[in-house]
C-alpha cells in the first residue's frame, strides 16, 4: 500500500514548501518594505506635489484632494507645472546640459576607469589587493569634504596654480574653479570608483585562455582586446556607465561648489525651485521628468542587454 | 642508454624532422619545468607527450604554441626557427583543454575567427567554415552559441576552429579529457581518422596512457621536465627503459634482483622477492653484480594447476585475490616469500573450472617476457 504513504509524504513536502515560502518571503519583504517606506511613499508625495499648485501656506502647495463645503470630494490635478517645465527654454537647456555633462563625465570615467580596472585585475595577487583598496579609499572620507578639498586645490592660491606658476607654465593664477573643467574634474573624480568596481569584476572574470586562443588563431593583442576582451566585459561597462551616469545627471553638490554661476544643471535648478523660489510644484515636476528620462535610459540598456543575451 | 634490448635502430630517416626541439629548457624562477628536452617529430605523425601532472608536458606544448618563451634552446618547425616568433605568427594552432571557445560568438564565427585574422576573402571563409563543420559533423549548428552545445559538440567546434587554418602543426591539450568514457572512445577514433584525412602533424598532451596508446604513432614519456623514453606504443609497453616507464604504462610486477650470470644471449638474475633465479633470454648491458629490477607484465604470467614442463621461471603460489572482469580475470598470487604477483588471464572458454581463492597454483612465464631495467 503505497497510496497513503506517498500522499502523506506529499503533504509533508507541501507544508515544508509553504513554510520555506513564508521564510523566504519574510526575508524578501524586509527590503521591499524599506523601499516602499523610504522610496515609494516619498516618490508618491513628490508626484502629488507635481500636480498641485503653489499657494502661500505651510507647506506652500494646494492640497490635491479637498473636501469642499458642499460635501464634494475634489481631485484637482494641475498639469500646468509640466507644460511650464516643457515650455521654458531654461529648463530644457538645464536638462540638455545635465545629460551632456553626465554623458561626457561617464565617457571620461570609462576611458580612465577601464585601463585602471584592467591593470588591477591583471596585477599579481598582493598588488591587486592594495590597488583595489586605493580605489575604495576615497569612500573613507565624506563626499562633501572631498569636493571641498577640490575647491582648495583648484583655487586661485591653491597648490595647482602655485605649481603651474612655479613651472613657468603660467604667470598669473588661472581661473580653474567655477568652470566646466572643474565640474568635469569633480564628476570624474567622484564617480570613478563606481566605474572601476563593476569593470574590475567583469575583467577579472574573463578567462585568459580566450586571449591565448585568439593569439593562437593569429590575432594580435590590440585586436584581441577589441574582438574578445571588450565584448566579454560589456556587462561591466553597462553597469559602470549606469552607476556613473544616473547620479551624475542629478548631481547637485559638484556643480554648485565647483561650477560657475552659469553652470546650469538640473539638480541645481530643482534646488533653486524648492528653496529659492519656494515653488514646490515646479520643482517636483522637474524631479518627475528627470526620473522618467533616467528610467527610460535604464530600460533601454536592459532591453539591449536582453537582446544580446538571446542572440 | 641502459636499455635491456639491443634492437635495431629505427630505420634511417629519409626526410629531415618536421618539428625539431633542440635542448629546450624552461625555468619559472627556481623551478625547472622543462629540462634540456630534445625531440624530433616527423610530418604527419601523432606524437603524444605522456606524463603525470607537473611533469612539464603542458609547458612544452605551450612553448610550441608560443605562449611561453623558452629559457634555453630552440624550436624549429619545417626548418624555420620559431623560438622567438609570437603565437599569432606561428603556423601552429592549438586545441585547448577547456576548448576556449569564444562565448559571445556563434559556432560559425568561432571557426571563422582564425581565417578572418588572415584577411581571407569572405566567400572563401564561408566555404572553408562549411567544409570544416561538415568534417566534424556539425553542419546545421552554425548559428548556435557555445553554451547551447553539449561537451562533445564543443570539442568538435574547438577542433574545427584549430584545423580550419590548415596549420602545419596542431597541438592538442588533453583533447578528450572533458568527455565521458563512451564519447571518448568514439572520439579517439574520429580524431585519428581526421588526422589521416588531413595529414596534419599532431602533438597531443595527455596524462591518460590509454588515450596515448590509442592515438599516438609515437609516445614521449615525461617525468620532472625530462623525456625518459620515446617510442611507439608497443615499444614503450614492451621495452620500457626504466622502472618509471614500466610502472607508468600499464600494470607491472616489479621485483629487485642482482645479476649473477651475464652472457650476451642470456642472463640470470637472483631475485629474493621471487624466491630464486629468473632466467632472461636476452643480454643486459649492465655491470655484473649490479642491482637491477625485473619487470613482468601481469598478462605474460601463466597460471596452471599442473606443474608446467619448462625448467626455468617456474614458481608456486597461493591465490589471494580474484577480480573477474569479463574479458579477463585478474589474480593476486602470494609467493612463499610473501611477494604478491599480479596475473591477468584471458577468459577464453565460457565453461571452465576457474581457479579458486586460496588455491595453490603454478606460475610460469616465457624467458623473453621479463624486462630488466637498471634505472
Amino acid at each position: 500500500m503505497s497510496g497513503p504513504a506517498t500522499r502523506g509524504a506529499r503533504l509533508a513536502r507541501r507544508i515544508a514548501a509553504i513554510r520555506g515560502g513564508v521564510g523566504r518571503r519574510a526575508v524578501i519583504a524586509l527590503p521591499y518594505a524599506w523601499l516602499a517606506v523610504f522610496f515609494l511613499v516619498p516618490f508618491l508625495i513628490v508626484l502629488k506635489i507635481a500636480f498641485s499648485n503653489i499657494q502661500l501656506s505651510m507647506p506652500p502647495v494646494e492640497p490635491v484632494v479637498t473636501w469642499t463645503a458642499d460635501h464634494v470630494l475634489q481631485l484637482r490635478l494641475h498639469f500646468s507645472n509640466f507644460t511650464f517645465v516643457f515650455g521654458d527654454r531654461l529648463y530644457l537647456a538645464a536638462f540638455a546640459n545635465s545629460l551632456q555633462v553626465a554623458g561626457v563625465s561617464t565617457l571620461l570615467a570609462l576611458l580612465i576607469g577601464y585601463p585602471m580596472a584592467y591593470g588591477i585585475a591583471r596585477a599579481p595577487g598582493t598588488w591587486r589587493n592594495i590597488l583595489f583598496l586605493l580605489v575604495v579609499l576615497p569612500f573613507f572620507t565624506s563626499f562633501l569634504l572631498r569636493v571641498y578639498a577640490w575647491m582648495g586645490l583648484l583655487g586661485r592660491s591653491g597648490p595647482i596654480n602655485a605649481l603651474l606658476m612655479q613651472l613657468g607654465i603660467t604667470h598669473a593664477p588661472l581661473q580653474l574653479l567655477q568652470t566646466d573643467f572643474a565640474v568635469y574634474l569633480g564628476m570624474v573624480y567622484s564617480y570613478l570608483p563606481f566605474m572601476v568596481l563593476p569593470l574590475y569584476s567583469a575583467i577579472e572574470k574573463l578567462d585568459l585562455t580566450l586571449l591565448e586562443a585568439a593569439a593562437d588563431l593569429g590575432c594580435r593583442p590590440t585586436k584581441a582586446f577589441f574582438a574578445i576582451t571588450l565584448p566579454l566585459t560589456k556587462e561591466g561597462i553597462f553597469a559602470g556607465c549606469l552607476l556613473v551616469f544616473i547620479p551624475a545627471v542629478g548631481e547637485y553638490v559638484i556643480p554648485a561648489l565647483l561650477g560657475g554661476p552659469d553652470t546650469l544643471m538640473i539638480g541645481r535648478v530643482v534646488w533653486d525651485e524648492f528653496f529659492g523660489n519656494r515653488d514646490w510644484p515646479v520643482a517636483s515636476a522637474l524631479a518627475i521628468v528627470l526620473l522618467v528620462v533616467l528610467s527610460g535610459f535604464v530600460l533601454l540598456l536592459q532591453r539591449v542587454q536582453a537582446q544580446e543575451g538571446d542572440a | 642508454m641502459n636499455s635491456v634490448v639491443a634492437r635495431a635502430e629505427t630505420p634511417a630517416r629519409a626526410v629531415a624532422p618536421y618539428v625539431r626541439i633542440d635542448r629546450l629548457t624552461k625555468r619559472f624562477g627556481d623551478f625547472v619545468a622543462v629540462r634540456q628536452v630534445s625531440l624530433e617529430i616527423q610530418r604527419g605523425e601523432i606524437f603524444c607527450l605522456l606524463g603525470g601532472s607537473g611533469c612539464g608536458k603542458t609547458t612544452l606544448l605551450r612553448m610550441l604554441a608560443g605562449f611561453e618563451t623558452p629559457t634555453e634552446g630552440a624550436i624549429y618547425i619545417d626548418g624555420v626557427d620559431v623560438t622567438q616568433v609570437p603565437p599569432y605568427e606561428r603556423p601552429v594552432n592549438m586545441m585547448f583543454q577547456s576548448y576556449a571557445l569564444f562565448p559571445h560568438m556563434t559556432v560559425a564565427q568561432n571557426v571563422a575567427f582564425g581565417l578572418k585574422q588572415d584577411g581571407t576573402a569572405r566567400p572563401e571563409i564561408e566555404a572553408r567554415v562549411q567544409e570544416m563543420l561538415a568534417l566534424v559533423q556539425l553542419d546545421g549548428y552554425e548559428k548556435r552559441k557555445p553554451h547551447q552545445l553539449s561537451g562533445g559538440q564543443r570539442q568538435r567546434v574547438a577542433l574545427a576552429r584549430a584545423l580550419v587554418k590548415r596549420p602545419k602543426l596542431l597541438l592538442l591539450d588533453e583533447p578528450l579529457g572533458a568527455l565521458d568514457k563512451k564519447l571518448r572512445e568514439r572520439t579517439q577514433f574520429e580524431l585519428v581518422n581526421l588526422q589521416e584525412k588531413l595529414g596534419v602533424t599532431f602533438v597531443i598532451v595527455t596524462h591518460d596512457q590509454e588515450e596515448a596508446m590509442t592515438l599516438a604513432s609515437r609516445i614521449g614519456v615525461m617525468r620532472a621536465g625530462e623525456i625518459l623514453q620515446v617510442g611507439t606504443p608497443a615499444d614503450i609497453y614492451e621495452f620500457p627503459n626504466s622502472r618509471f616507464v614500466a610502472d607508468f604504462i600499464g600494470s607491472v610486477n616489479m621485483a629487485e634482483g642482482r645479476l649473477v650470470e651475464d652472457e650476451p644471449d642470456h642472463v640470470r638474475i637472483e631475485c629474493a622477492q621471487l624466491g630464486g633465479i629468473v632466467y632472461v633470454d636476452h643480454g643486459v648491458s649492465s655491470p655484473p653484480d649490479a642491482p637491477v629490477s625485473v619487470a613482468i607484465r601481469p598478462e605474460k604470467i601463466q597460471l596452471s594447476r599442473e606443474r608446467p614442463a619448462q625448467q626455468d621461471n617456474v614458481l608456486q603460489g597461493v591465490i589471494t585475490g580474484i577480480a573477474y572482469l569479463g574479458d579477463a580475470t585478474r589474480y593476486l598470487v602470494r609467493l612463499p616469500t610473501g611477494f604478491l604477483l599480479r596475473v591477468t588471464a584471458p577468459n577464453v572458454f565460457r565453461h571452465e573450472e576457474r581457479l579458486q581463492h586460496d588455491e595453490c597454483v603454478w606460475l610460469h612465464w616465457h624467458a623473453s617476457s621479463p624486462v630488466v631495467v637498471t634505472r
